[in-house]
């Protein structure tokens, strides 16, 4: 087993990189702030690479499966005998595999960001916040205690705010920083009750004895969850669905996910790093961490999840299918496959074959993180080439892009599910389990599967095919090696990371799951992959006006789905004219009036009484006396013939 | 002749104690204010040792009492001077009426 001290140096290099670079970066550190942020994130990776190494193939399985060891834990807060915060660490195929997911992304991401962010102002800032970031993440992954997450949760939504407002002299940017804070912040909330709901019936923070009291129906905190209830749920399924919530507003579910496509003001690489492959899967590792509680204790909560994940999964690809901004497109499809992985969650039950769906949703989180940074950064190569985010300025890259090309074809086969790059074998293992649970849930997943391939199609052709190169050539070349780099890498993790037994290794018991792979059963998805792509070519290979037809056919639907369906709208509607009217306003007026009024009155009084008063304090000496005097004789005159 | 009774010791330590406050009220320059109000000092200690005298001769509190007095007076005489002779250095003048800046 790893020294605590190698556990402890993952997170705290990226955190020591955010230090020194938030003191220096502007000044001694400039110029290296990106090598010396790389570096450090390389050794953090390294050591991440070897713990989990260690923990999957040397000690982590004991008696045939892998437990949940906690090297590190202190008492940090102690309020009382009963009531205390630890922070520790926690290692388990969870948190192994989280480990090798952020660090390896962030490298990436950190490597790119070298070429990607060459020239920019603030660009040591920038490393200190992706340094800031890592390190949440990080401490999140390895919380082993349900406050300790909290803090680590907030941390990386404090960081997300500050990438995305990265640029802040864009009114835009500052717009969805704002957003994306508030609307995390709100989820949060609930996020929070959860956690006092479940620790106050569970009697602790702990996750393991948490886990253990709240699965086990015998138990009295058990029975105590049970039997309180409320709104006609018990404590414990208020408690989980709560938990779920703050989750929801993290991974961007349905209706908590208005900020993940605004969030795209922030720098490309940074989209890649936080809203799609680290950040916006933290709500899944949430529910995957608490797991138990939710498939043993209360599957009502489950359901919740299952059918929040697959309504958000569906409604995302549908508005994928007809945004025109490339970072919007890809942020949708985020939102859509994170829905994929709650839905498999959702429909996952615990332990042996059951648990298919928990060890799915888990795969899928591990390919996605990889084809979903590859597509954002690849992007983010096109973006930097063209110098724009809408479709209509590209068109015919690929003989002038053509490593970004290759690459980003790669991932968008990945994606949609095409045998045997990455997506398809968890995606497979996710309606596998979808269908063994849930027949409504799989039906819809499946027609969500088929519009991930042709909106990813539309993508891909639209930037790399459609109308000839219509720019100008003067562009020059396509980026580096620091920006081509990361691209191929990982680009073969898309392609060959479908390999991985994953289910051997991360299960919901720890007791391996071997899939075995049907394939009769992906006919059905992989056609409708295969539809979804032949109908993207027919529309977008060659410019033609077919798609544009269509939509005007569709033209009710087309426009919905154009304008989100318009929840932002509604939001606003909600916000602005329900809640500032009704509320804000007449807050406002009781405050400006009642409140404010009741002191200003006082203040008021006080003033007009002293200008009555205050002539008596003369600064004469003489009139002081005479007054004291009139006094005293009034007083001697009292006592002499009255009180005597 | 007639030993004075406690009744015209009072009586004089009457005059002097209103002579004093006379003074105090009317007189502008403030050294003569001061003097008032060593007058009224000095009718107090003579109340002081009139009654001590005529009504509890065995025991001498009031002549303790005065003496108290007397070097209070002494003291305080000490710091009404050093007053004075600052608000001389900043005003230009010990009139009273030009020593009115301490108010509202």
């Amino acid at each position: 087993m790893p020294s605590i001290a190698t556990i402890a140096l993952i997170p705290l290099l990226p955190f020591a990189g955010f230090v020194l670079l938030g003191i220096f970066g502007r000044t001694a550190l400039k110029k290296p702030a990106g090598y010396l942020g790389t570096a450090l994130m390389l050794a953090s990776c390294i050591l991440a690479l070897y713990t989990a190494y260690g923990y999957f193939f040397d000690f982590g399985k004991i008696h045939g499966a892998y437990q949940k060891l906690v090297p590190f834990q202190m008492t940090w807060l102690e309020f009382s005998k009963d009531v205390s915060i630890n922070i520790g660490f926690i290692l388990d195929p969870l948190s192994a595999m989280m480990l090798v997911v952020v660090t390896f992304i962030s490298l990436m991401v950190h490597i790119y960001s070298l070429s990607y962010m060459k020239g920019e102002e603030r660009f040591g800032t920038y490393y200190a916040f992706l340094g800031l970031f890592t390190f949440s993440m990080l401490g999140l992954v390895l919380s082993s205690n349900i406050f300790q997450i909290y803090i680590f949760w907030e941390l990386v939504g404090v960081s997300s705010f500050l990438l995305i407002g990265f640029y802040y002299d864009k009114p835009s940017a500052v717009a969805a920083c704002k957003k994306a804070f508030i609307v995390t912040r709100f989820a949060d909330l609930g996020f929070l009750i959860g956690i006092l709901v479940l620790s106050y019936y569970g009697g602790t923070l702990d996750f393991g004895t948490l886990i253990a009291r709240l699965t086990d129906p015998s138990s009295t905190q058990m029975q105590a969850a049970v039997n309180a209830s409320f709104l006609g749920a018990s404590a414990l399924t208020w408690g989980a669905v709560l938990v779920f919530i703050g989750g929801a507003g993290k991974s961007a579910m349905f209706p908590l996910h208005i900020w993940l496509p605004d969030a795209m003001e922030g720098p490309t690489p940074v989209s890649a790093l936080i809203h799609a492959a680290t950040m916006v899967v933290a709500g899944v590792y949430l529910v995957a961490r608490l797991f138990p509680v939710f498939a043993i204790s209360v599957p009502g909560a489950l359901h919740v999840v299952a059918y929040i994940g697959v309504v958000s999964a569906m409604i995302a690809a549908v508005i994928a299918c007809t945004q025109t901004d490339i970072k919007r497109v890809l942020a949708y499809s985020t939102m859509s496959q994170i829905g994929f992985m709650m839905f498999a969650l959702g429909v996952s039950g615990y332990g042996g074959e059951a648990g298919l769906g928990y060890s799915a949703s888990l795969f899928h989180l591990f390919t996605h993180a990889m084809f979903k940074a590859l597509l954002f950064l690849g992007a983010g190569s096109v973006i930097h080439f063209v110098h724009s985010n809408e479709m209509k300025d590209m068109g015919g890259l690929r003989k002038l892009m053509p490593v970004t090309h290759i690459t980003f074809l790669i991932a968008c086969l990945a994606i949609a599910g095409v045998p045997p790059f990455a997506g398809f074998f968890s995606k497979e293992e996710i309606l596998l389990a979808a269908s063994r649970g849930n027949t409504g849930i799989y039906y819809m997943a499946l027609i969500t599967s088929g519009l991930t391939a042709f909106y990813m199609f539309r993508l891909y052709f639209r930037i790399f095919w459609n109308k000839e190169a219509g720019h100008d050539a003067h562009h020059g070349k396509e980026g580096g090696f620091a920006l081509l780099f990361p691209l191929v890498l990982l680009a073969l993790c898309a392609a060959g990371a479908g390999f991985i037994p994953f289910g051997e290794y991360v299960s919901s018991d720890g007791t391996p799951l071997h899939s075995e792979f049907d394939p009769v059963f992906s006919i059905a998805p992989v056609a409708l992959g295969v539809a979804g792509i032949l109908l993207a070519s027919w529309f977008y290979l060659r410019a033609n006006d077919r798609a544009d037809r269509v939509a005007a056919s569709l033209k009710g639907l087309y426009t919905a789905a154009y304008n989100k369906f318009y929840i932002d709208e509604l939001y606003l509607f909600i916000t602005k004219k329900v809640l500032f009217n009704l509320v804000g306003r007449p807050a406002a007026w009781i405050d400006r009036n009642i409140v404010d009024g009741a002191v200003n009155l006082v203040g008021n009084e006080t003033v007009a009484f002293s200008k009555l008063i205050k002539k008596l304090q003369s600064g004469k000496v003489q009139q002081y006396a005479i007054v004291f005097l009139g006094g005293v004789l009034v007083l001697a005159v009292l006592f002499i013939y009255i009180w005597h | 002749m007639m030993e004075p009774g406690l009744y015209q010791i009072l009586f004089i330590s009457a005059a002097l104690f209103f002579t004093g406050v006379y003074g105090f009220l009317t007189r502008r320059n403030l050294i003569t204010m001061l003097m008032s109000v060593e007058l009224i000092l000095n009718s107090v200690n003579l109340n002081f040792i009139a009654f001590n005298k005529y009504l509890w001769p065995q025991k001498m509190d009031g002549l303790f009492f005065t003496l108290f007095v007397i070097a209070i007076a002494a003291a305080e005489a000490a710091v009404a001077i050093a007053i004075i002779i600052n608000l001389y250095r900043s005003h230009n003048s010990i009139d009273v009426e030009n020593a009115e800046d301490l108010k509202y």
